[in-house]
């Protein structure tokens, strides 16, 4: 009765939305549609995956063996920063605000994202302030290379380069700001009348909260760079001691937006492991409640906690102490996340399918990232692995087989949903052994360079470090190689996949975690042009 | 079914955003070419700003048009006000880094350098003569003797237009809600000419500052810091006083209504949110 109710709705008021896209390549141009934005995003974050992926593997073979092997110093360092750069601002937060474009709509059961025009401005933005930080490898100078932290006075030095990385910075940063404006407003206005806050998935929680970190710090990463970029033309002194300012400043100032940047890089991302986890486990979410309340607490925790990346910087001990007690409790609703995740697979009746494996994969390989942060936020410990590849390998620990991983664990849970394609099982499967095993290889053995004392950044290394450089570099050659099965799945999955025609829930009994699983698979162009009145709540 | 997205507006296509892109890049690109010495750089900026401000022309007329043809429902509107506290907000982070800045020169590196704590020693080696004391443009008199601004004169008077001006938004606010257009439209006219007096005495100071005070951008992190906060909230000023423009030019077109007033609403919280961050300067960077 409903139904043939909202259908007659459907009849007398939505005419407008009928809609279908675009004719032609213009369809992409000035598209207002979030699926078609999503898929942009994703499209694009995925080239940058390829082209941040290619930096980091000519950052490997330089590393392969000790000495200058293919690169000049320079060219190297340019690679480190602008692998950094591409990695962070063109592959994993583009690749989430897609999965968000994409699946927020159709989660909370909207007709689209709020401020539609808005949503396709952000999304060039993004290309735009890529292509300007993009062209700087082809100029005088060459790229940016003193690291993706961009410190003064040493990026000041930078050639040509510099305004453009700075207006790269500035562009990306209204990017993410009306991206993260469109997701909140998507949220707190858009909710089908039953889909009250406590029952939406985490995936729409941990956005809501990532979109209030963004609005808050990306302004604060463009005000420090305007302020580098007036030190370098306009004479200022922010940063010069010689005229009463402090390059420690910017340290300050960068990190208060870098801390909770690396949050907005992993709370989408339990937001997708808690969405992942309970639909293979074929159990309700353990501690729904408290997944809410620990994601608000590490956001909350990720703006007091700035200078434990300045430790050695030469702060006030009061300042020592204060950054590595408050560092250290953000390990307590990271642990409260972890142990839900755990508990939600005990005792669950278990299938192994390629999303749940990545997503098994990040709570085990995240919780040892975990760790080593741990290791780090303790002051006169960090002393010694300060800037040396204990750190490399700890952050990529929080990246790759965290963020990375689960991203591809959404490629492959919703890939079906949105093509109406199975994907290749078993080249998934292959892909996800294949990407565990060679990302410990990669990375493992640097927690033991860092260890010994290797610092990071560097092109050549003492002869000692020379073995576990070369480990390193075959499972970086390996993982890399691996990716490629990603991108031919993805190709083969949208061009028909197995074959098999997916139904509307894709997985066993998924219609009670989502409202997405209610769709047809592929979905219509325009979704939920009138609110659903029954939503699943299997928490 | 009357919920408020049974009813969502949503737009088909939209051609002013890549248009608002492409003004953008090209504007800043011309902008570093400039920086950097390059010839092709002013023409760009100018291509770009041109661009930029066709956009906003053909975007404004786009959405009033939306607006008076009754295409935005309750539930639209709602959305335009959450992305305009958003965006306000992230203008608050902005200026935040500049006072931020400002707080932790005055207070803790300026100090250091003049021997304070544990850096005495870093004092002692490079600058011995150095007397910490703001104002100050450093341990090497970066950009030689100034004179620091002072409070009283035209900070004060700019205080009072600005505060005056917040007066005469809300009053024409009033006049909305209550059907009155003649204390609309000279609310808001009164506002907009209280913005641009503002920009006026705020010209006439730097001048001052340039000219017969030393006192220059370049005058260490004193100059630093004045010149950067004032200027970026004069720059805002200049943003709001043009917003507002805009909304007078409607309210005179007879646009809005007491329900139906968005772009009314949206100028006079910027309006506002720039008079909170002048009262921060005034007191934080003039009086203190």
């Amino acid at each position: 009765m409903s139904a043939v109710t909202a259908e007659h709705a459907h009849d007398d008021h939505h005419d407008d939305h009928a809609h279908g896209p675009e004719k032609g390549w213009l369809r992409w141009i000035i598209t207002t549609n979030h699926k078609d934005i999503g898929t942009m995003y994703l499209v694009f974050a995925l080239a940058m995956f390829f082209v941040g992926g290619a930096m980091a593997m000519i950052i490997r073979a330089e590393l392969f063996e000790p000495g200058l092997q293919f690169v000049d110093p320079q060219f190297f360092n340019s690679m480190t920063t602008m692998h950094a750069l591409v990695m962070v601002f063109g592959a994993v937060m583009p690749a989430f605000v897609g999965l968000a474009n994409w699946m927020i709509p159709m989660m909370i059961g909207a007709p689209d994202m709020a401020l539609p025009r808005m949503n396709n401005m952000s999304f060039w933005m993004l290309v735009a302030g890529i292509l300007l930080i993009a062209s700087t490898l082809f100029m005088e100078g060459g790229a940016p290379a003193g690291g993706w932290t961009l410190y003064p006075p040493l990026v000041l030095q930078t050639g040509k380069a510099l305004p453009f990385a700075i207006f790269a910075v500035h562009l990306l940063g209204v990017s993410s700001i009306m991206g993260a404006i469109n997701i909140i407003a998507t949220i707190l206005n858009m909710r089908a009348p039953a889909m009250t806050l406590m029952k939406m998935p985490l995936f729409v929680w941990t956005w809501l909260i990532t979109g209030f970190l963004l609005i808050a710090i990306m302004p604060v990463f463009a005000g420090s760079v305007t302020m580098l970029l007036t030190d370098k033309f306009f004479h200022t002194s922010f940063f010069d001691a010689a005229g009463g300012g402090d390059p420690v400043l910017y340290q300050h100032i960068f990190w208060f937006f870098g801390h909770p940047e690396v949050y907005v890089m992993i709370l989408p991302t339990f937001g997708v492991a808690s969405t992942i986890i309970p639909v293979f486990a074929r159990k309700p979410l353990f501690g729904y409640s408290s997944m809410v309340y620990a994601t608000a607490a590490i956001a909350f925790l990720s703006f007091i906690v700035w200078a434990h990346h300045m430790f050695t910087v030469g702060l006030p001990i009061a300042g020592e102490l204060y950054f590595m007690y408050a560092t250290m409790l953000i390990a307590i609703p990271t642990g409260v996340k972890v142990f839900n995740w755990t508990a939600t697979m005990w005792k669950g009746s278990m299938t192994f399918e390629t999303p749940m494996l990545f997503s098994i994969a990040f709570v085990v390989l995240f919780t040892l990232g975990g760790f080593t942060g741990l290791m780090m936020s303790v002051a006169p410990v960090d002393f010694q692995y300060h800037d040396t590849y204990f750190i490399v390998a700890h952050f990529h620990y929080t990246l790759v087989p965290a963020s990375v991983f689960i991203l591809m664990a959404a490629g492959y849970y919703w890939l079906p949903k949105w093509t109406g394609h199975m994907y290749n099982e078993k080249i998934g499967q292959l892909h996800f052994w294949l990407s565990t095993i060679s990302v410990n290889i990669l990375f493992f053995p640097q927690h033991f360079l860092g260890l010994a004392g290797m610092p990071r950044r560097i092109p050549d290394y003492a002869i000692q470090f020379a073995d576990w450089n070369m480990i390193s570099s075959i499972g970086g050659f390996i993982f890399g190689a691996s990716q490629l099965l990603f991108l031919w799945i993805v190709i083969d999955t949208i061009k028909g996949g197995t074959g098999e025609k997916v139904s509307d829930e894709v997985w066993e009994d998924a219609h009670k975690h989502g409202l997405e699983w209610t769709l047809p698979s592929p979905p219509p162009y325009h979704t939920f042009t009138t609110p659903p009145a029954v939503i699943p709540s299997d928490h | 079914m009357s919920t408020s997205n049974t009813t969502y507006y949503i737009p088909h296509k939209a051609t002013w955003p890549v248009m608002a892109t492409a003004g953008l890049m090209t504007m800043l690109a011309g902008f570093a070419n400039y920086l950097n010495g390059s010839a092709i750089g002013s023409t760009l900026m100018v291509l770009g700003l041109s661009i930029f401000i066709v956009m906003l022309a053909g975007w404004f007329t786009l959405q009033s048009k939306e607006s008076e043809s009754g295409m935005y429902n309750h539930g639209v509107g709602i959305s335009y006000r959450m992305g305009m506290m958003w965006f306000i907000f992230s203008e608050i982070m902005f200026f935040a880094v500049f006072f931020g800045a400002l707080w932790y020169t005055r207070n803790l590196s300026v100090p250091w350098l003049g021997g304070e704590g544990a850096k005495g020693v870093t004092k002692e080696l490079l600058w011995p003569a150095f007397n910490a004391v703001w104002p100050t443009n450093g341990p090497a008199s970066v950009g030689g003797h100034f004179e620091p601004m002072g409070a009283f004169g035209l900070p004060l008077l700019n205080t009072l237009l600005l505060l005056t001006s917040g007066v005469t938004c809300t009053w024409a606010h009033h006049g909305l809600i209550a059907k009155n257009r003649t204390q609309l439209i000279q609310g808001l006219a009164a506002t907009v000419a209280l913005g641009f007096l503002f920009v006026i005495c705020q010209a006439i100071e730097y001048h001052e500052a340039y000219t017969e005070m030393g006192l220059t951008l370049g005058s260490g992190i004193y100059g630093s810091t004045f010149f950067m906060l004032t200027g970026f909230h004069g720059f805002h000023v200049c943003v709001g006083a043009i917003i507002l423009s805009v909304v007078l030019f409607r309210s005179w077109r007879g646009h809005f209504s007491p329900e139906n007033h968005f772009a009314f609403e949206a100028a006079a919280w910027y309006w506002h949110f720039v008079d909170v961050v002048w009262l921060g300067l005034f007191i934080f960077v003039y009086l203190m």
